[in-house]
């Protein structure tokens, strides 16, 4: 411990303002993950279940959303609505300037399209592995669909999606980073700045690093004791 | 609809550099990527270490942390090393500049074969050992083994996973901009802060993005035909 904080002492990049630096930019890039992590899988749920659907008018619509969003950059995504937010007529005006000044919610929906497109895709391919059997029983006790969903569908379709879920959340944490492209301060913006004061980019940037591995490991930890709990039975034994 | 107020024909100029950029990170990171995956099958300790490092610590971090680092870093690390070979050693080597483009082409290509090394470990792993053991015991070099054997049956399994990488490889070049280069979405962002009409440049952009992956499908499946020559699928 004393010899940490004489380390600390002794140079002159990882002050303790510079630290606090790195846990502001490390709460805003919790809070974008997080947020957009709940909001696109409760949006991706009802798209899902349209996306699996057999009727072409349910199923085309989700298909062209999740194309579009899957097949260009994140980044595009973002300057579009950054950028086309804030250039709309007379919105200075309203109150919705006050919500759109920052780039905070601007960055937050475009990262919620971006994942809900990805969920959607992922929950489908999940609803769409659901066997055949299972279905019919439900059919045959006389189950509606919307029970078939709620008590056989749903459930073990979350199951089998956590595997590929769980590459989509390390996915939207380090899509998070450009975050900092739109003057947010996320963990890389709050590097960046250090960066930018000091002129040494090996520690602002290395440390930064460090801190989005032990995230990632951390995630992937989580998603690790899910799966033993949740996929239990599909372990080969 | 088509007016891009004079700005069309850089940002052409642009779409051509983003195609640029992720192809040579694609050479590279195929190149990279067979190492790696040689590095993983290796029964030498050190060179497996070395491999499942590189591949962990390039997936545990996000790209645009990378791009950064090799950025703002890589021309002193570059200079520093130079000074060193210069001024101690007595060489006399220039000083490259270490621009936008190398720097997106190195870090792409870095990240990437990192992916690919997992991709071509697996397509390896799905060629029979035999058909190595039959082509040593015909006296062929471990290079001849690779070139004739393994390599053209390994792509077939390797093409699938290739063609993945590439998709988001083409989506990942866009990053570039945020260090300076004049691709397409910098100069189509330059175009929409002075003209304030952003949907007018970023949807052609879009467009052109998923034009390029539609192509790119096309192409990979020619492939996947190439490389599965004579292979009978089971089933139908």
């Amino acid at each position: 411990m004393e010899a940490i904080i004489a380390l600390l002492e002794r140079n002159d990049i990882f002050t303790p303002a510079t630290l606090m630096q790195y846990w502001g930019g490390l709460v805003t890039t919790v809070q974008l993950v997080f947020l957009s992590l709940i909001i696109g899988g409760l949006i991706a749920i009802p798209l899902a279940i349209m996306r699996a659907s057999e009727n072409p008018w349910l199923s085309r619509p989700v298909w062209v959303y999740t194309y579009v969003f899957r097949g260009t950059p994140l980044l595009v995504q973002l300057y579009m609505i950054y950028y086309g937010v804030t250039l709309i007529d007379g919105i200075q005006d309203t109150f919705w300037w006050e919500i759109f000044r920052g780039a905070f919610y601007p960055a937050l929906i475009a990262f919620v399209l971006n994942t809900t497109a990805y969920t959607t895709e992922i929950f489908r391919g999940a609803i769409e592995a659901t066997s055949r059997g299972e279905i019919e029983a439900a059919k045959a006790y006389g189950m509606s669909w919307a029970q078939r969903m709620r008590r056989i569908v749903l459930p073990s379709a979350f199951r089998r999606a956590i595997p590929a879920y769980s590459n989509e959340v390390i996915f939207m944490l380090h899509a998070s980073a450009i975050a900092s492209v739109v003057t947010i301060i996320d963990l890389l913006g709050a590097a960046r700045n250090i960066y930018a004061q000091y002129y040494a980019p090996f520690p602002a940037f290395i440390f930064v690093a460090c801190i989005y591995l032990i995230l990632t490991f951390g995630i992937l930890g989580v998603f690790k004791q899910l799966e033993k709990r949740l996929l239990g039975h599909l372990r080969p034994r | 609809m088509f007016d891009f107020e004079g700005y069309g024909p850089s940002i052409f100029g642009g779409a051509i550099i983003t195609l640029e950029l992720a192809v040579f990170s694609l050479i590279l990171a195929v190149f990279l990527g067979l190492m790696g995956a040689w590095g993983k099958m290796s029964s030498n300790r050190l060179a497996k270490g070395v491999a499942t490092f590189y591949t962990t610590l390039i997936r545990g971090v996000p790209d645009l942390v990378w791009m950064m680092l090799l950025f703002f870093g890589g021309q002193i690390a570059l200079n520093t090393i130079l000074d060193y070979l210069n001024y101690d050693l007595g060489f006399d080597l220039p000083y490259p500049q270490f621009n936008e483009f190398m720097a997106g082409v190195f870090t792409i290509g870095f990240i990437f074969g990192a992916y690919m090394s997992e991709t071509f470990r697996g397509a390896f792993m799905a060629v029979e050992n035999g058909q190595i053991e039959a082509g040593k015991a015909y006296g062929m070099s471990g290079w001849k083994v690779f070139k004739r054997i393994m390599f053209p049956q390994m792509m077939r399994h390797a093409i699938p996973g290739i063609a993945n990488n590439w998709q988001v490889l083409l989506k990942t070049t866009a990053l570039v901009s945020v260090i300076g280069l004049a691709d397409m979405v910098r100069l189509a962002s330059e175009a929409a802060k002075s003209t304030g009409s952003p949907f007018k440049f970023f949807i052609p952009v879009a467009i052109v993005y998923l034009a390029i992956a539609g192509l790119s499908d096309i192409i990979f499946k020619l492939l996947n035909n190439k490389y599965s020559a004579g292979v009978v699928k089971g089933g139908s």
